[in-house]
């Protein structure tokens, strides 16, 4: 098979796994990433803390491309203003925008959104955007600039799986540009599934977070995308609506 | 001033570097803001706060 290569924002990835560092143990983090593979790694800005607690950074592998996310910004305004500070912490350009009103759902604001693509892209940002899978949004969010695409699967930190199935695949077979689902896949054959159905990436960090074994888990995630893609790659084989096909030959029975 | 939300003493002279320093903050793996502005790594040193001033201290934590 020749490689599969996955670009993002003129860059070059092995793995479609991208994880999620929060909800648990900083010291697990390195043990999550190796065996999840993963070559990215969100992150959140906070105020520091002056307690002498160790700097997150020192726990994420060398060479990881840190994916800082703008969570707790209730408008495009707050979002840029925490990607800003994101960059001066010195790790690249990449950002996930995460804007949420609403703190029920946690569902992100689309509109605003794509307000801080337009503004974030326009700084050089390498733009993630965090969305309600929806495709007009998503074709202003191309059109704002965005790198890629990121809908949810289900509400943040829920692990219901797929509930806007449909809805993904629109965005996939639509949008030229790369769909990373982000929120809500809780199990690994749900992360096949979707990369089955041709996402680029899957984004998960609950799903890990919350597992009997953290690293087992991030494993058998890194197992679940990688097969997902190989038969998106491969084309499903299909699927016949009535009736059965014998795959065996209905010739040569040891009968008369 | 307010550190983060918090009211503290502003003394004289008292700059950016001085204040990370006094409130235990680690230079390296912080970002500065002074009144909603971002203060650059090369100004700490030269940056002087004032009674009045709002600065938010921010660092990466674990999130999704």
């Amino acid at each position: 098979m020749k490689q599969d290569i996955f670009m993002l924002g003129g860059q070059e990835f092995q793995s479609r796994f991208i994880l999620g560092s929060g909800k648990y143990n900083v010291e697990l983090i390195k043990a999550a990433v190796e065996q999840a593979g993963a070559q990215m790694i969100t992150l959140a800005v906070r105020r520091a803390n002056s307690d002498g607690e160790g700097n997150i950074l020192d726990y994420i592998p060398q060479g990881v491309t840190l994916l800082p996310n703008t969570s707790g910004a209730r408008n495009a305004q707050e979002a840029v203003r925490i990607a800003r500070l994101s960059r001066e912490l010195g790790c690249g350009n990449f950002v996930k925008i995460e804007i949420m009103r609403d703190s029920k759902y946690l569902l992100p604001d689309n509109a605003e959104t794509v307000k801080a693509t337009e503004i974030l892209t326009k700084e050089g940002f390498v733009v993630l955007p965090y969305m309600y899978p929806d495709l007009n949004t998503a074709r202003d969010l191309v059109d704002a600039g965005a790198a890629a695409v990121m809908p949810l699967a289900a509400p943040i930190g829920s692990n219901k799986g797929l509930a806007t199935k449909e809805f993904i695949q629109i965005l996939i077979d639509e949008i030229d540009l790369p769909i990373i689902v982000d929120a809500g896949i809780g199990r690994p054959s749900q992360a096949c599934e979707v990369m089955e159905m041709g996402a680029a990436a899957v984004m998960a960090n609950t799903a890990i977070a919350t597992a009997g074994d953290i690293p087992q888990m991030a494993s058998a995630f890194k197992k679940a995308i990688e097969a997902g893609r190989q038969a998106y790659l491969s084309g499903l084989g299909r699927v016949r609506e009535k009736g059965a096909e014998a795959s065996s030959p209905l010739t040569g029975f040891l009968r008369d | 001033m307010k550190i983060n939300g918090v009211q503290k003493e502003c003394p004289a002279n008292f700059t950016v570097a001085a204040m990370l320093n006094r409130e235990g903050f680690a230079r390296e793996g912080v970002a500065v803001e002074l009144n909603m502005e971002i203060v650059a790594k090369d100004a700490y040193d030269t940056t002087v706060l004032k009674e009045e001033d709002v600065v938010e201290v921010v660092s990466f934590m674990g999130g999704g």
